[in-house]
């Protein structure tokens, strides 16, 4: 499904949480969606939700506005850090509810899944530790098979095996039924490989929308004296630099890794995390990749 | 072989270099079939679409074939092309950071040549 935001704003609690954001998703594929805490993502995750309306602007789903659309949200389905589901709600009902909502439910994979991560169909949710209310969270989207499925955070006090198992999972069901995903974490290195587009907010404003690979090539840290470094980058675009004991380290973008190779520099990747890191502390005006 | 991933470089780029290693030291050898994409980015927990651009480039440089519905093949010529493609690679990774190197310690080329032909004493042995 096809997600427009044409100068999308919204201002919430008297903030301005997002600041005429234009993008297109048009394929299905797993976006992660990265930025400080306060930049827009829930914000953006909750109007393409049809959870509230934008200020200005729109947030369009295959050209329709999902606020109040029933038609169209049950095609959307967006799992919170918490509170996703009423506490006194057993298991089994709140798999029955969802079964209701979403046309696309699997059945067979959400009580497989209950299994796997070893929650009792017969218990209250309020009775649930933060990690299997997560658990749950992650089992309702992953068998919503909803065309857009979005994950904000979904994972409050599950450990790190269950976040390794429902990394697999999410693997191999992607594959066996391609849409839309949308992941929003703070644990980006646990998850960066599953990306296969990044989308970087800061401060309400979209900073950058590209494959992941695109960025790991496009962006490289360089290190070497500080004289020569300091003349390298001159006409370069450096979005960070630092200095230690004699040695200077910048990363670039835009430059390619041969490039700086031949100059004798060391050179190594930057992660997503790292990058976003350097893009959402960058105070150097716009970026040109 | 089976190296983890890490970022430093794009994820198809690894892939293809693990598919590539797998062939050069025949554990998968001509004509038998290599993972699928799906396989692939299952066992890395990696973007399929990752995968599967790793896997085409192999294609494209005639390192694999497809056949319709049963997967990819090791090419008769694979290992040959990868030796030719890994030797440029090697005087391009090895050799001229090797000569940079030396040159920033004042060692020339005939130094060097008897340090490459010495075999692992450095110099107090």
């Amino acid at each position: 499904m096809k997600i427009e935001a044409k100068n999308l704003s919204k201002i919430y609690k008297g903030k301005r949480a997002l600041d005429q954001i234009s993008f297109c998703l048009e394929e299905p594929k797993i976006y992660g969606l990265l930025g400080k805490n306060g930049a827009g993502k829930t914000t953006f995750m909750q109007l393409l939700a049809g959870m509230m309306q934008p200020t200005s602007g729109e947030i369009l789903v295959e050209k329709t506005n999902p606020f109040n659309n029933q038609r169209l949200t049950e095609s959307i389905c967006l799992i919170k850090e918490g509170n996703n589901f009423k506490k006194d709600l057993k298991i089994k009902n709140v798999l029955t509810i969802s079964s209701l909502f979403y046309p696309t439910w699997d059945q067979l994979l959400a009580l497989k899944l209950v299994d796997e991560f070893s929650l009792d169909i017969n218990a209250k949710v309020k009775a649930l530790s933060k990690g299997m209310e997560s658990a749950l969270g992650i089992i309702v989207g992953l068998a919503s098979k909803a065309p857009i499925t979005m994950f904000d955070e979904p994972y409050i006090g599950l450990d790190a095996s269950a976040r390794s198992r429902f990394y697999e999972i999410l693997v191999e069901q992607y594959q066996e039924h391609k849409r839309t995903i949308i992941f929003s974490t703070h644990l980006i290195d646990e998850v960066s490989l599953l990306f296969e587009e990044v989308l970087i907010f800061q401060e309400g404003k979209l900073l950058v929308q590209e494959n992941t690979d695109v960025l790991r090539q496009k962006c490289i840290s360089i290190s070497g004296t500080i004289p020569q470094i300091e003349s390298f980058i001159t006409d370069k675009m450096v979005i960070d630099t630092k200095q230690f004991a004699g040695v200077m380290t910048a990363v670039v973008v835009g430059i390619e890794i041969e490039e700086a190779r031949t100059n004798g520099f060391t050179v190594e990747g930057v992660t997503i995390q790292q990058l976003m890191i350097y893009l959402t502390s960058y105070k150097g005006g716009k970026i040109e990749w | 072989m089976y190296r983890s991933l890490d970022e430093s470089k794009p994820i198809y780029e690894q892939i293809k270099e693990q598919m590539e290693d797998i062939i050069i030291n025949d554990s998968i050898p001509k004509g038998d079939r290599v993972p699928s994409t799906n396989e692939i980015a299952n066992f890395y927990k990696i973007n399929p679409a990752t995968a599967a651009k790793g896997i085409n480039q192999l294609v494209d440089e005639g390192i694999l074939y497809k056949k319709r519905g049963v997967g990819m093949f090791v090419t008769e010529d694979a290992k040959g092309i990868l030796f030719q493609k890994r030797k440029n690679a090697f005087i391009k990774n090895f050799v001229i950071p090797l000569k940079t190197e030396a040159k920033k310690l004042n060692i020339d080329s005939q130094e060097l040549l008897e340090l490459l032909t010495k075999e692992g004493k450095t110099i107090e042995d």
